[in-house]
């Protein structure tokens, strides 16, 4: 390292004599001539001012000396050995250069030898004009680039219709391009608009008529406040960011097994949107809480999200390999949340469209090289006391259990660890060994290799616990060939599963902690091929990047949330954006590059984006400021010459009617129904769903339906297996957790169709809806119609929907006059003091609303 | 006119204009009907069937996916050097850079115990254990020089599937619906059939969507039961209940759509109408009681044991379907990750699999479909030629270990070229000598059977136009007619 320092210093400060009074006058300036031709008219295309592939550049002594991103091309002083020589003359067609034209001629390349073993002295005269350093000079750099510009006038004399600097920038707009914006929407929309919106949830009856009574003139903001300050707020925008943490409560790959401490992460987000903790704050907690000066757990938990993405713990996956994709996902995925950048491009070569070279890539690839994974106690309140009250009699218990005079699982698990040692030391001499360890435990058990090291006394009492388990569950061919040992050992696993069930134990949570390790670039993207070293850092063209004392990941995430930074804001706000219209002001919510769309209104962008900045990056207030504008409380109905005109409302002159997501489609059925379970956080659940559905994977079935409130949990807690995820979720574009996603389809499709009519969950919901109808409306027809619809879509029948629901009774009860059976299977469990036909008819009635395109829909 | 209106209207103009082209057209439709078929999905919606790139060769497409690795020593690919060898280790020089997932490259060889013969006019050199698959010879083109880039099996299966080892991208399947739509109108384009004692190491990635919209993902079939995903109506929804339901749906969809002018509820209405034709096309196409006896007979489909049964079905499905218009059939089976007792099980998995495959192809062929459908059968690497011995005092436990630098695969049918051989590999299997085709050139050549060019089949996602092929891919012209 040092030593070629000193080398290019030394030549640096030669190359830049050249051109002036020459250092290489000595030197026949035929030979330098000619290897000037070569290198221009060869070379330097690629490898140049305008462009240099793969981090080279032969247009100048230092470039040439220094070498790309695998290494120096030049050894001076011997041809033979130099990178450039050797690539001139590869017979791989994909490494020889020039790559794609005819090789040199073998007395070119005997020039160009013969020159550096002279020492490389470089021709006089400059090589090729080269008028810009950079391809991007600061002055005209692309838009998002730019500092955040926030618009000091606002379009002049405001009119009545606009209630914020939002509306003027959006009328003003429409009023260039000659639309009108719509009407306010009917109180009725908006309050089931903003509730969905903000709780991801259907007003109560309740909440419906009060509003709608309320005849304050903020009763609207009055509205909106309470909706924020509801629990329920947390659930609903955690989702959104769960989308871009891709999260999931499985590992992902073949063996796809389940994170049992996933959730934990899943609660501190919720927990700290609820809390409204800024945006920066949460960045900097997610990405280095771990660094924080006396960090605290929940800011370790925090860093969770890096922890969320798959992890291959196939048989034989090399562990290099599996660390690479992961290193890169996080990557990535940082890239794409705080920055709107797509940065993966740059993994195998320099960013095609962006500035970004692929040395920079795995400069920022190397803030994320440093970590490690680890598991830790993450107590939540009212655990820890009963734990420590009955830990050490559960330490006496297990000790005793496993060391019990007959067997001694310490003296047999010792000598299990010795061979797993032995066989990974000898790979191929103890077969049997093998296929335990490179089958299962060097893939699943994460550093096992430096846990057996350690010994027991060299582990905490949760490693040796961990160690105990995968002895438990790979005991190995010695185990398995004494028949009387191991039924003895199945049975004592039994009995210790049990034991650890029986007393209290402390959540705990995947995170992540620092860890020293040296970055290369990988060359062409592929691990196995390690370039020049890189250090962590930003790219030149964005805001610099502080040197401090802090370590690196928390100064990488101190810099995404800096004031300076033009991205993080703009891509934060447009999110919310999408989140409340549709779309983004920015259309590609993941590209803010050069080939991502231009904001459709730049002032606008900027305003938010430097708004959010201004409040203290409160999402809560942002939210407030977007839900509370005119542009906002618009109708959403499509008149037929705004859709000629913006069939995609990029103008916003209306509001756009969406199609809820999936979790929240399963949420409102069963808060209609009356069933929805109202605890925040916690576990995933199973919903019941058909056994095959997991049966199409590796790891085969074990979803056994969760049971009491947890079947009617909301949608954001349904366990997401990656192999096999809930069907409902993949039927209505949940995405797949394999990367990060910041906008999600809406598609349409006859799958949703038997879903929403067919699957038991929301035939039951329509089973629930019904009673809680017969039991709480009057008896009249019309007024439990009236009860559903307020439930349903928080407004009343029309006169038509009357009539059209009277001719479907009179028909269904001629159908249930034929089918006895039918009434008894859909009244099945709902009560005996109830009709079984007034349960069946009304069951139909609700299933029917529960599926109409109004239902799913936020209006 | 609001858009809902325009695209209600697009649909029911659709269907006059089906049945108002001629009296031909309306006895076919008749025909279909019968069968449970008729014409075009939802107008103006995704699955609208979209032209080629090119006229295609092959209008459907059947993969015979064998999962975990098929042993081309015992099936395909012929090699006596094994049996001279056996016992001792592979020379140094062939095994150098190679690296496995279980077992070390000094491992020794193991002869394989399968005796081969020719079949056909073309005289194809295969393995005993298929008979019947032997008897299509001239109709297969076998390719005895694959190779991929994983030896593990997930990653293996993805970058069969989807072109790339990383979760996440669109699979061949999704790729086709998105490129060229679906023909049927009552059931999927994309259909998935499985079949063996358990599940994929890629599970739903073989055919999920990845960033393409969630339309294009395969639908998974099952023989038992519901054979689509609720499709079944639940205890107490009689068909007319569910009909009389679907006419309330409808008309208060309409209602609603024409106040909100908004055309995804015209589309809304189209699919809930899908659904309920689904429910009738879906059982009737599973019901294979109405499958003559010579049929029945050459499939295997009355055959005692119930894996041989369960795979016989599928290709009897797969047939129907094919019939029926869904454009790709992907059948999955499960098991053929031989690391262990390979004499045993190898035998045991042809019998298994040996008629039905060759029926369908007959069958196929004997109705004039074999030219317009693609049939692929294949595994996602090939296995060593040395041993993996998981009880090395137990030499009949003996099994091969994943190989991805050398395998076989073949294919038959729309746009094939039959009875051919193409690709050679050294003499113990390891190395190709001759025509190497890379995964992502079988993807490039097996669309273009289908009409489409790998490299304009494209879909713009994290800011770059995302293709199968990757930034690879060589349409084979050597496998085509």
């Amino acid at each position: 390292m040092t030593c070629k320092y000193r080398v290019l210093i030394v030549f640096g400060l030669l190359g830049a004599g050249f051109g002036m009074a020459s250092p290489s006058a000595a030197v026949p300036d035929q030979l330098a001539q000619e290897v000037r031709s070569l290198l221009e008219n060869h070379c330097v295309q690629c490898h140049g001012p305008s462009q240099q592939l793969n981090g080279l550049r032969l247009d100048s002594r230092e470039g040439a000396i220094e070498g790309g991103y695998s290494g120096p091309s030049l050894v001076l002083g011997d041809g033979g050995a130099s990178a450039l020589i050797r690539r001139l003359t590869s017979d791989d067609p994909t490494a020889r250069m020039p790559l794609a034209a005819p090789p040199l001629h073998p007395d070119q390349i005997k020039v160009l030898t013969r020159w550096i073993d002279q020492g490389a002295p470089w021709p006089r005269g400059t090589m090729v004009r080269s008028d810009s350093d950079s391809v991007f000079p600061k002055q005209d750099r692309h838009w998002s680039f730019r500092p955040i510009d926030r618009p000091r006038t606002l379009p002049e004399s405001p009119k009545p219709w606009d209630r914020s600097p939002i509306d003027s920038l959006i009328r003003n707009r429409l009023e260039q391009e000659g639309v009108a914006p719509s009407p306010m929407a009917p109180k009725e929309t908006l309050i089931r608009r903003v509730s969905l919106d903000l709780t991801g949830l259907l007003p109560s009856v309740e909440e419906v008529e009060a509003f709608l009574a309320d005849e304050r003139p903020d009763a609207y903001e009055r509205l909106v406040d309470r909706l924020l300050a509801s629990p329920r707020y947390g659930e609903k925008w955690a989702r959104h960011w769960l989308d871009l943490a891709r999260y999931a409560d499985s590992d992902g790959y073949e063996k796809d097994l389940l994170r049992p401490h996933a959730w934990r992460w899943r609660q501190w987000v919720i927990q700290a949107l609820n809390r409204d903790l800024s945006f920066d704050e949460f960045t900097i907690e997610q990405l280095a809480g771990d660094l924080l000066p006396e960090a605290s757990v929940e800011q370790r938990v925090a860093t969770g999200f890096l922890r969320s993405g798959l992890k291959n713990r196939e048989a034989g996956v090399p562990r290099g390999q599996v660390r690479f994709e992961e290193t890169v996902d996080q990557t990535n995925t940082m890239g794409t949340v705080w920055l709107g950048l797509t940065l993966g491009c740059a993994q195998c070569h320099d960013h095609k469209y962006d500035p970004l070279s692929q040395k920079e890539y795995y400069q920022f690839l190397a803030f994320f090289n440093q970590t490690q994974a680890r598991e830790m106690d993450a107590p939540l309140p009212g655990e820890m006391e009963p734990y420590l009250e009955e830990f050490p009699r559960y330490r006496q218990q297990r000790k005793e259990l496993l060391d019990n005079g007959e067997i001694s699982i310490p003296r047999l698990q010792a000598r299990w660890e010795t061979m797993l040692l032995e066989a990974a030391e000898h790979p191929g001499k103890h077969l049997d060994w093998d296929d335990i360890l490179r089958g299962a435990i060097l893939n699943e058990l994460d550093r096992a290799l430096e846990l057996f090291r350690s010994g027991p006394a060299g582990r905490t009492w949760r490693e040796n616990d961990r160690v105990t388990h995968y002895f438990f569950k790979y005991t190995g061919p010695e185990i398995a060939r004494d028949e009387a040992l191991s039924e003895k050992l199945k049975d004592l696993k039994g009995k210790l599963a049990e034991l650890e069930t029986s007393f209290p134990d402390v959540t705990r949570a995947y995170v992540i902690q620092d860890m020293r390790a040296a970055t290369h670039i990988a060359l062409r993207g592929d691990y196995r091929a390690p370039g020049v070293q890189v250090q962590p850092g930003t790219p030149a063209w964005l805001p610099s990047f502080h040197n401090g004392m802090e370590p690196p990941r928390l100064r990488l995430a101190r810099w995404l949330v800096d004031e300076d930074n033009p991205l993080t804001a703009r891509v934060a706000a447009n999110r919310f954006w999408q989140e409340l219209f549709g779309s983004g002001l920015v259309r590609t919510p993941e590209d803010y590059g050069i080939q991502g769309s231009k904001p459709s209104h730049p002032a606008l962008l900027d305003w938010l984006g430097s708004e959010f900045m201004r409040q203290e990056w409160s999402r809560k207030q942002m939210l407030r400021r977007l839900v509370t504008s005119a542009t906002y409380r618009q109708a959403s109905r499509v008149e037929r010459n705004s859709e000629e005109m913006d069939p995609e409302n990029v103008l916003l002159a209306r509001q756009s009617r969406l199609r809820l997501s999936a979790e929240l489609i399963r949420d409102a059925a069963l808060s209609a129904a009356g069933v929805l379970d109202s605890r925040v956080g916690g576990k995933s659940v199973r919903p019941p769903q058909p056994d095959w559905v997991s049966e199409i994977t590796y790891g085969k079935s074990d979803w056994e339906s969760s049971s009491g409130a947890d079947r009617f949990r909301r949608g954001l807690y349904v366990l997401f297996k990656r192999s096999a995820p809930y069907p409902q979720m993949v039927n209505f574009d949940a995405p797949d957790a394999s990367a990060t996603v910041c906008r999600r389809d809406r598609s349409n499709t006859a799958l949703q169709a038997l879903n929403l009519l067919n699957d038991p969950v929301f035939l039951e919901a329509a089973r629930f809806l019904a009673v809680r109808t017969l039991r709480e409306a009057p008896p009249r027809w019309e007024d439990r119609l009236h009860l559903i619809y307020h439930l349903c879509l928080s407004r009343e029948p029309g006169p038509a929907e009357l009539r059209r629901f009277r001719r479907f009774f009179e028909r269904q009860r001629a159908i249930f006059q034929e089918e006895p059976e039918s009434v008894k299977d859909l009244a099945a469990g709902s009560g005996s003091d109830l009709d079984s036909l007034q349960v069946a008819l009304w069951t139909t009635a609700a299933r029917a609303v529960l599926n109409l395109d109004e239902f799913i829909t936020r209006e | 006119m609001t858009p809902f209106q325009l695209r209600e209207l697009q649909g029911r103009r659709d269907f006059l204009q089906n049945c108002a082209s001629g009296i031909g057209v309306m006895a076919l439709a008749d025909l279909l009907t019968l069968d449970g078929l008729t014409a075009a999905p939802t107008p103006g919606g995704p699955l609208q069937p979209a032209a080629p790139h090119f006229a295609p060769k092959a209008k459907n497409f059947i993969f015979m996916f064998m999962e975990g690795g098929p042993s081309q020593y015992e099936l395909f690919d012929h090699k006596p050097a094994l049996d001279q060898y056996h016992g001792s280790p592979l020379p140094k020089s062939q095994t150098e850079g190679l690296e496995f997932a279980f077992i070390q490259p000094s491992a020794s060889i193991l002869a394989s115990s399968v005796p081969f013969r020719r079949y056909g006019q073309c005289g194809m050199e295969l393995s005993e254990l298929i008979p019947h698959i032997g008897s299509c010879a001239d109709d297969i083109c076998l390719v005895r020089s694959m190779h991929t880039d994983s030896f593990n099996h997930h990653p293996g299966q993805l970058l069969l599937f989807t072109g790339t080892i990383q979760m996440g991208r669109p699979s061949l399947g999704a790729w086709i619906s998105y490129g060229l739509g679906s023909e049927s109108r009552n059931l999927p384009g994309f259909v998935v059939l499985t079949s063996g004692p358990g599940g994929t190491s890629g599970g739903s990635t073989n055919f999920a969507s990845g960033f393409l919209p969630s339309h294009y993902q395969g639908t998974v079939f099952r023989q038992s039961g519901d054979p689509i995903l609720y499709l079944g109506n639940p205890p107490g929804v009689s068909r007319s209940t569910q009909r009389a339901s679907l006419d309330l749906i409808r008309d208060l969809n309409r209602q609603h759509g024409e106040s909100t002018g908004d055309a995804e509820i015209a589309s809304r209405i189209s699919n809930y109408e899908l659904a309920f034709r689904m429910q009738t096309a879906a059982p009737e196409l599973t019901d294979l009681s109405t499958e003559p006896a010579g049929i029945r007979e050459l499939y295997g489909l009355d055959r005692t044991d119930k894996a041989e049964r369960q795979f016989a079905a599928n290709c009897v499905l797969a047939r129907r379907m094919v019939e029926r218009g869904v454009r790709f059939v992907l059948m999955m089976d499960h098991g053929w990750d031989d690391h262990t007792e390979i004499n045993k099980k190898i035998p045991k998995r042809t019998r298994k699999i040996d008629r039905p495959t060759a029926a369908l192809l007959k069958d196929l062929k004997q109705r004039g479909l074999l030219e317009e459908t693609l049939v692929v059968w294949g595994g996602e690497f090939g296995r060593t030629p040395m041993v993996e011995l998981r009880r090395p005092e137990d030499a009949s436990y003996a099994g091969r270990d994943h190989q991805p630098s050398a395998y076989s695969l073949w294919m038959a049918g729309g746009g094939i070229q039959g009875g051919q051989v193409v690709g050679r590999t050294d003499d113990f299997g390891i190395r190709i000598e001759e025509d190497p085709i890379h995964v992502h050139d079988l993807q490039a050549t097996l669309l273009h059977c289908l009409g489409l060019d790998h490299t304009r089949l494209t879909y713009r996602y994290m800011g770059r136009e995302f293709r199968l092929t990757d930034v690879a891919g060589r349409v084979m012209e050597k496998l085509l007619v």
